[in-house]
């Protein structure tokens, strides 16, 4: 029992982080309608950015190294560096391809992982870098000794920031001129540029979003992988999530996370032995697809209804 | 069609470009098959960028083998399989006598070159990965798994675990977990070290980990309730990281977890932080730049300012030093091959697989080198395109590798017994008749 | 002038329901058949033929496959590859497992194991649409992957994973130079890229396309959805297992399951979506850029920079310029090349008096 809770509790936090990957998928898609597959790669960029500019700070500039203001220096240049990738691609690749089928988009958005992946490499070389956030991967210590259930300070530190990245994103959505705005153009395109909404503007800001997001997901999957390529592989994890909890609501990338998390670790270690293990790569995609027959909109996706 | 046929034109124009490159007499011609883009590229930088210094050091130090100057091209192939065999034809005709050895880095394209290259009389060297049975010379005359394989680390690591313990005696009882990365690749262990566990009467445990592996929280959950008394990495990439944090995580202890090649390099524990601290991992080279050759590509290739590496502060890494190793073979073989068909000629493909069938590195040589304790001696013959089957165990300190033990030697017998079984069916199902050794010159 | 169709006329139904109307197609197709069947295999070097016509036309094989779902029937898939792999090892086993298996139909065998699997996969299209599918037909690509890796009967208890294919020989005549087979993979794709023209002409292709334009009005006006959705599947499957075979046979010679990784669905989803959709000549032409384009840009870049940019640089570089090139594509012809040649053939049809 205290074993099954132990699985539980840690298949509920990895869930957390697939989330934190989702959510970026889930923005995009909400405010443009579109399937951003350079999800992954974006997330890898900003992390690889992130450690980039800590390196480059202290060794161009002379700022001390491992101090706090080149932890925040860098992590603003890096998020500068997403909002500028965001807005290039806006107008790079989204504008010209308004009014395509989406899995025109869907695939500019794979060409636009190749660039991102490019880039990144070639700017911050290909280097396997580390990260450290100050914050260890190790058991609490009274739940351990009391209980014998070892819980990871690092996993809750990942579903704090997740949980806060979720209430910034709800009150940014509920509260702010842009938020309302943005769930305008989710709504309806059409209607609401009629209205008088800028859509390019609100694309930009989607994005720029996006790359919040994608950074934040980055330095806490690098802190615990290393910033690697590999980065671009949490796209992968937050995919069955995303069709889990659907692919236009937030909560549903935190609830789908968490199905997916606990299942997955549950599934790998009492039916895993019985197959042979590994079985992590398709059960998420096997039961999110279960779940799909039931549910064909995801969790809290929008019903879609068709009108002949 | 009329974009095609522009595509094609322009292919056929940059061919030409490219090939008028090379082509002056008396220059031995390498194709590198590497990859330096995506989830490879961290090892492959590394990799390729020892092995082309090396080359270069060649050149700028000593004019070549005999005279015989050293050219490349380099050919990316994204770690991918059709990429491979794209590149295995173009490279093969380049030069002035043809590619002399195929080296893809990948055991997928070295299976898919396997057949052509013996057909091309071209020798595919796979250092460190490769068809495991291939060791096996007279079924496979022109493949070389030179130095070691997959089954002889496998058996290696068990006798170094067995010492450890204090004797293979007290491996009796004692339980092993493999967690290995659920592909071709990491199945490779299992059959011998099955033999191994019945052999010796340790209890293997077998955990598989899903592509990519960056999330093992389960597997180290099921690996706290086995409790085993050493784990046997058998990772790749973020696969090795993420398991050093996830044993931190459960507490096991590092010192007690054991890597492979693929799993012991810098690229494979910075990442984890400290966690990787204690963490020991085979090689069949060693990290360092302190050995004669290093330096020597510091003083004479970056001194020039030709080094290959964009990162110096690489040079020395153990993937980096894993490079110097395949140009290092590599030179020699031509070298050997140049005293029995002609010193200061070019040679071609199969005149150098003479080289490698006799190949002979001994302690001196190695020592005229620069490179003792750098990498194993090596002695290949008609029969034995392995070679010593050793590794050194390298523990992470927490900023570098450090060398813990000396060369461990495998359980030959039962790996070269499994060797040759399995060449024995692989040249029945092909209908292959084994060469005899001895009448081979 | 090239193109005048004037004077040409329809006077039967077997002529109004060619393939090609037009004699100047007629011609040109057939001339394409003689090129590409007889005169390259004789005169195209070895490494044209084994390293890129082969795939080309095995690519394309898989994108006809891919477009007669995507691009016919309208239900996205990102599992292509893995419906490649159960055709490889499909007739790997077979001609293992079964004594003087003929060749033909080991391949004819493996396609239609793909097509079983693939059925059993497009069963939730039945309830799933647009990316909840796509996404879900992952599913397929882990899953089959993982089988194949995990249980060694598949392989042949091959100690890597990897098998090797056995050699190809058709009533006494072994394939084994890469002329002979690029010939039979010609063959091959010829004929069944015939079929699949013919059969999106058909009631069937014609199905397809209403349950692609809208599922649930082809539904009201008595189109059977399911039996439509999987015979797409089944199809589709069937080529990608073919080519999955022949991949396997006539190209690479040895497979293992991960080769056929996610990677290489999307290159086949590139491949139509580049090439055109919905278009079984925009299959070849994708197939044709996206074999070609990597391997011009590994020639070109280094060519072009030398080596002062540093090793790696090129290399991103290449990444960069293909996903570039690809964006490019899409934003200026959204069609295809196939459409591009459509537009190439009305303009040649007034040309040279355009008024």
């Amino acid at each position: 029992m205290q074993f099954f809770i132990e699985v539980l509790i840690g298949g509920l936090l990895s869930g957390v982080m697939y989330a934190l990957v989702a959510l970026g998928f889930v923005l995009i898609y909400k405010a443009s309608g579109v399937f951003n597959f350079a999800q992954g790669a974006m997330v890898f960029f900003a992390a690889l950015s992130f450690v980039g500019f800590q390196e480059v700070l202290p060794a161009r500039f002379g700022m001390e190294a491992g101090s706090a203001a080149v932890f925040w220096l860098s992590f603003l240049l890096a998020f500068a560096t997403m909002v500028v990738l965001g807005i290039a691609t806006e107008r790079i690749v989204l504008r010209p391809l308004v009014n395509q089928p989406p899995i025109t988009l869907f695939m500019a958005t794979i060409g636009l992982t190749y660039v991102v992946e490019g880039l990144a490499q070639m700017t911050w070389g290909a280097n396997v870098r580390g990260l450290e956030l100050g914050i260890m991967d190790e058991p609490i210590a009274w739940l351990m000794d009391d209980y014998g259930i070892g819980v990871s300070k690092f996993d809750l530190f990942a579903a704090g920031v997740a949980a806060s990245l979720v209430a910034l994103l709800a009150l940014l959505f509920q509260y702010t001129k842009v938020g309302r705005a943005l769930r305008a153009v989710a709504d309806d395109h059409q209607a609401a540029l009629s209205i008088g909404i800028p859509l390019q503007t609100i694309w930009r800001v989607v994005w720029a979003v996006a790359g919040f997001v994608a950074l934040v997901a980055g330095m806490i999957w690098g802190a615990r992988n290393g910033v690697q390529f590999a980065l671009t592989f949490t796209a992968l994890k937050a995919l069955p999530v995303l069709i889990l909890g659907g692919f236009t609501s937030v909560p549903g990338a935190i609830v789908g996370g968490l199905i997916i998390g606990a299942s997955e670790k549950l599934a790998e270690v009492y039916v895993g032995p019985l197959v042979g293990g590994g079985i992590e790569g398709w059960f998420p995609y096997m039961l999110a697809l279960a779940f799909l027959l039931v549910r064909p909109e995801g969790l809290f996706g929008e019903r879609h209804i068709d009108r002949v | 069609m009329k974009l095609k046929r522009t595509v094609l034109l322009g292919a056929a124009l940059a061919g030409l470009l490219a090939s008028s490159v090379a082509g002056a007499a008396e220059e031995q011609f390498i194709g590198l098959p590497s990859y330096r883009v995506g989830p490879y590229a961290s090892g492959g930088s590394g990799v390729f960028g020892g092995w082309i210094d090396y080359m270069q050091l060649i050149n700028e130090r000593d004019g070549g083998i005999n005279g015989v100057r050293l050219t490349w091209e380099e050919c990316e192939t994204e770690y991918n399989n059709a990429r491979g065999v794209e590149c295995y034809e173009r490279l093969k005709k380049k030069g002035s006598t043809g590619n002399t050895v195929f080296q893809p880095v990948s055991t997928g394209i070295t299976y898919s070159v396997l057949d052509k290259a013996a057909q091309d009389k071209i020798p595919v060297v796979t250092i460190g990965y490769g068809r495991t049975d291939a060791a096996d010379g007279r079924v496979f005359p022109w493949v070389f798994p030179l130095i070691t394989t997959y089954w002889s680390q496998a058996s290696a690591i068990v006798n170094f675990i067995g010492t450890k313990e204090g004797g293979m005696d007290k491996l009796k009882g004692r339980k092993i977990g493999l967690l290995y990365h659920d592909s071709a690749y990491g199945k490779e262990s299992h059959a011998v070290l099955d033999r191994l566990a019945a052999k010796h009467g340790f209890e293997l445990s077998k955990i598989a980990v899903a592509h990519p592996g960056n999330e093992q929280q389960s597997q180290w959950l099921q690996l706290r309730q086995l409790k085993p008394d050493y784990v046997i990495l058998w990772g790749w990439g973020v696969m090795n990281p993420t398991a050093l944090k996830a044993a931190a995580k459960v507490g096991y202890p590092r010192e007690k977890m054991i890597g492979v090649w693929w799993s012991g390099a810098e690229e494979d524990t910075i990442p984890a932080g400290p966690a990787a601290k204690g963490f020991i991992a085979a090689g069949f080279n060693v990290a360092g730049a302190n050995y004669p050759v290093v330096a020597d590509i510091k003083k004479f290739v970056y001194g020039k300012g030709k080094g290959n590496m964009e990162d110096k502060a690489r040079i020395g890494s153990v993937y980096y030093n894993r490079g110097v190793v395949h140009g290092l073979i590599t030179v020699e073989a031509i070298r050997k091959a140049q005293e029995k068909f002609g010193k200061g000629k070019a040679l071609t493909g199969e005149q150098v697989r003479w080289g490698f069938e006799n190949l002979n590195l001994d302690d001196a040589r190695l020592k005229a080198l620069g490179a003792t304790g750098f990498l194993p001696s090596l002695k290949i013959s008609c029969a034995d395109h392995e070679g010593p089957g050793v590794v050194k165990f390298q523990q992470w300190d927490g900023s570098q590798w450090k060398v813990i033990s000396d060369w461990v030697e495998s359980d030959r017998p039962l790996v070269r017994g499994m060797i040759e079984e399995s060449a024995a069916a692989y040249a029945k199902e092909k209908g292959i008749k084994p060469r005899d050794c001895s009448k081979e010159g | 002038m090239l193109y005048r169709e004037a004077g040409q006329f329809r006077t039967s139904y077997a002529e109004d329901g060619r393939i090609f109307p037009i004699r100047q197609d007629r011609v040109g197709f057939a001339l394409l058949v003689l090129v590409f069947g007889v005169a390259v295999p004789l005169l195209a070097n070895e490494y044209w033929l084994k390293a890129i016509l082969t795939p080309v036309l095995i690519f394309s094989l898989a994108a006809i496959g891919l477009n007669i779902l995507t691009g016919y029937a309208g239900q996205l898939s990102l599992g292509s590859a893995a419906f490649m792999a159960v055709g490889a090892f499909a007739a790997y086993n077979f001609i293992l497992r079964v004594d003087g298996m003929p060749f033909l139909l080991a391949l004819a065998l493996a396609g239609l194991a793909a097509a079983l699997v693939g059925v059993l996969f497009g069963l939730p299209s039945l309830r799933i649409k647009g990316f909840y599918l796509a996404v879900a037909t992952l599913a397929a690509q882990f899953f089959i992957v993982w089988v194949l890796v995990k249980f060694p009967w598949f392989s042949n208890h091959s100690s890597s994973g990897v098998v090797t294919a056995q050699e190809v020989s058709i009533l006494g005549y072994r394939f084994a130079s890469p002329e002979a087979k690029y010939v039979l993979t010609f063959a091959v794709v010829a004929v069944l890229a015939l079929a699949a023209k013919n059969l999106v002409r058909s009631a069937t292709g014609r199905a397809w396309m209403a349950v692609r334009d809208m599922d649930v009005a082809a539904q009201v006006i008595g189109f059977r959805l399911m039996r439509t959705k999987l015979l797409a599947f089944a199809v589709s499957s069937f080529y990608c297992g073919v080519a999955g075979a022949l991949y396997a046979y006539t190209y690479i010679g040895t497979v293992e399951p991960e080769g056929f990784n996610l990677d290489l669905s999307f290159k086949i989803l590139f491949m139509i979506i580049i090439g055109g959709v919905g278009s079984i000549m925009g299959a070849f032409l994708g197939a044709a850029f996206i074999v070609l384009l990597p391997i011009l840009l590994d020639n070109l870049v280094p060519a072009l920079f030398g080596d002062a940019l540093g090793a790696g640089f090129a290399s991103n570089l290449q990444l960069i310029i293909f996903g570039g090139l690809i964006i490019f594509f899409l934003i200026v012809e959204p069609h295809g090349l196939a459409r591009l040649w459509q537009i190439a053939k009305e303009k040649l049809r007034l040309w040279p008096f355009p008024h």
